[in-house]
């Protein structure tokens, strides 16, 4: 391990593997917000059919490895080339981006549903009958009431999901994509000193954690302000 | 999809990938195994009186879980050897270290799976009761003995649930070694895809192996939980 080359390779990765790293991490964490969202309400909609294909979905992404779903996108939906081309989704999934974006979005829909389930299901009843006696429709209540103590409910563990996204976005290197980690690989094999390379990106993966836990600790303190009593 | 590659003997691959499956569990049960040994260390250290000793569980736990997996193991793979070698060094031995790679995958992510172990069982130890370990005191106990019937009891019907998720964690994260060049599952689903030209069928069939001993060893966790919360009173 030699501290000139971790010093040399920091401003390298910040510089050209970080913003890829970012995207990755961004993209796949709003839209899998989404389809948390919906896959949720699947779950708890009650209609057999509905409810069973989502917790098919959400069982097989929470129990097997996230290479092993990188993999199946990027490299096994080659083996269905000339259906995917008929249906124009060729393109798409040829790229590796796309295919990373899927699969951090599939993973991190299916770990974020359970949690945004929990919270819907932890929503006090007496606020619901409430919001029905005050006259809002289905829709109202769900966005005004149910929806926001919800979040508030699975902020905590969803601070936790968007950490363990990070990381996954290292993975991304395994399927060709250049950002931090694929980078620190070009650096590991150009310099001979595959430590120190690892090492430096380690360190900046440790700062983007902390400053992350901090940051998503003061929303969680700042959406529960209601509770605290004011000062002052 | 032809599932006739699925079959075992000469023409099938099933026969390879159960073999990966072999490697895949004992690499996930000897990493979990070493892993509740450092888990145990991290938490006492972590609960410890002696501020150098705190800080150092602290930072192991910090830094293990704040950089990615697959970091963690580029780190140990490509500087384990040269770490052992220099400290050996130190002590006169001047030889070369040669470590396999199913041992340093058991040890990075061992050293995984003990700082999310660390967590489990540093929660679990404060959560049991002061009056229990008290009452042992007062029945003349000397701390060993405390410790096998009265913490080590609590200790596991408490964090039994958290050390479940940990082992869920490990055995998907050893899939990580395969690219290290381990012939575990994922690298048999890889090798067997490549040649055949069929990848998705064997990432398929390997994510459901996956799923298929993840969902078993679901089940041992629930009964040992039961088990160990015989005594407690259900609503």
């Amino acid at each position: 391990m030699d501290v000139t080359v971790i010093l040399d390779a920091i401003p390298l990765l910040i510089e050209q593997g970080l913003r890829l790293t970012l995207e990755l991490l961004f993209l796949s964490l709003a839209v899998g917000l989404v389809f948390a969202v919906l896959i949720a309400l699947m779950r708890l909609s009650g209609i057999p059919g509905v409810a069973h294909a989502a917790y098919a979905f959400v069982y097989f992404f929470r129990s097997t490895p996230l290479l092993v779903q990188f993999f199946l996108i990027y490299y096994g939906l080659g083996q269905f080339r000339p259906e995917l081309q008929a249906v124009g989704l060729w393109q798409f999934f040829r790229e590796p981006f796309w295919c990373a974006i899927t699969a951090l979005t599939f993973n991190t829909a299916a770990y974020t549903s359970e949690m945004i389930r929990g919270g819907i299901q932890s929503v006090p009843h007496g606020q619901i009958e409430a919001a029905r006696a005050c006259g809002m429709s289905r829709v109202t209540v769900f966005r005004r009431i149910v929806l926001p103590l919800a979040i508030r409910q699975a902020l905590p563990a969803y601070s936790n999901e968007v950490v363990l996204m990070l990381h996954a976005t290292a993975l991304a290197s395994t399927i060709t994509l250049m950002e931090m980690t694929g980078l620190a690989g070009r650096i590991a094999s150009r310099t001979f000193d595959p430590v120190s390379a690892y090492v430096a990106v380690g360190l900046i993966y440790l700062v983007i954690t902390l400053l992350l836990t901090r940051g998503l600790k003061w929303i969680e303190w700042k959406s529960t302000a209601y509770l605290r009593p004011r000062d002052g | 999809m032809d599932f006739a590659l699925l079959t075992l003997g000469d023409t099938g691959w099933g026969d390879e990938l159960l073999r990966g499956l072999v490697t895949t569990v004992a690499l996930a049960v000897l990493s979990y195994l070493l892993g509740i040994v450092l888990g145990l260390i991290g938490a006492f250290g972590k609960l410890s009186g002696r501020r150098g000793i705190r800080l150092l569980a602290e930072g192991y736990t910090t830094v293990v879980r704040g950089i990615p997996t697959l970091v963690l193991v580029f780190i140990i793979f490509f500087g384990l050897e040269a770490a052992i070698g220099s400290a050996l060094d130190a002590f006169g031995y001047t030889g070369q270290v040669f470590l396999d790679a199913f041992t340093m995958g058991v040890i990075a992510i061992g050293l995984l799976s003990g700082a999310y172990s660390t967590e489990a069982i540093r929660g679990a130890l404060v959560a049991i009761p002061a009056g229990q370990i008290e009452a042992a005191r007062a029945f003349g106990m000397p701390p060993r003995l405390i410790f096998r019937r009265i913490t080590l009891p609590l200790l596991l019907r408490i964090a039994l649930p958290s050390l479940g998720n940990v082992w869920q964690l490990t055995l998907k994260d050893t899939s990580l070694i395969s690219v290290m060049g381990l012939t575990d599952l994922m690298r048999q689903a890889f090798v067997a895809g490549n040649s055949t030209r069929e990848p998705f069928t064997f990432f398929l069939a390997a994510a459901l192996l996956y799923l298929v001993v993840s969902a078993v060893t679901n089940r041992l966790f629930d009964v040992a939980e039961r088990r160990f919360s015989r005594g407690v009173r259900r609503a």
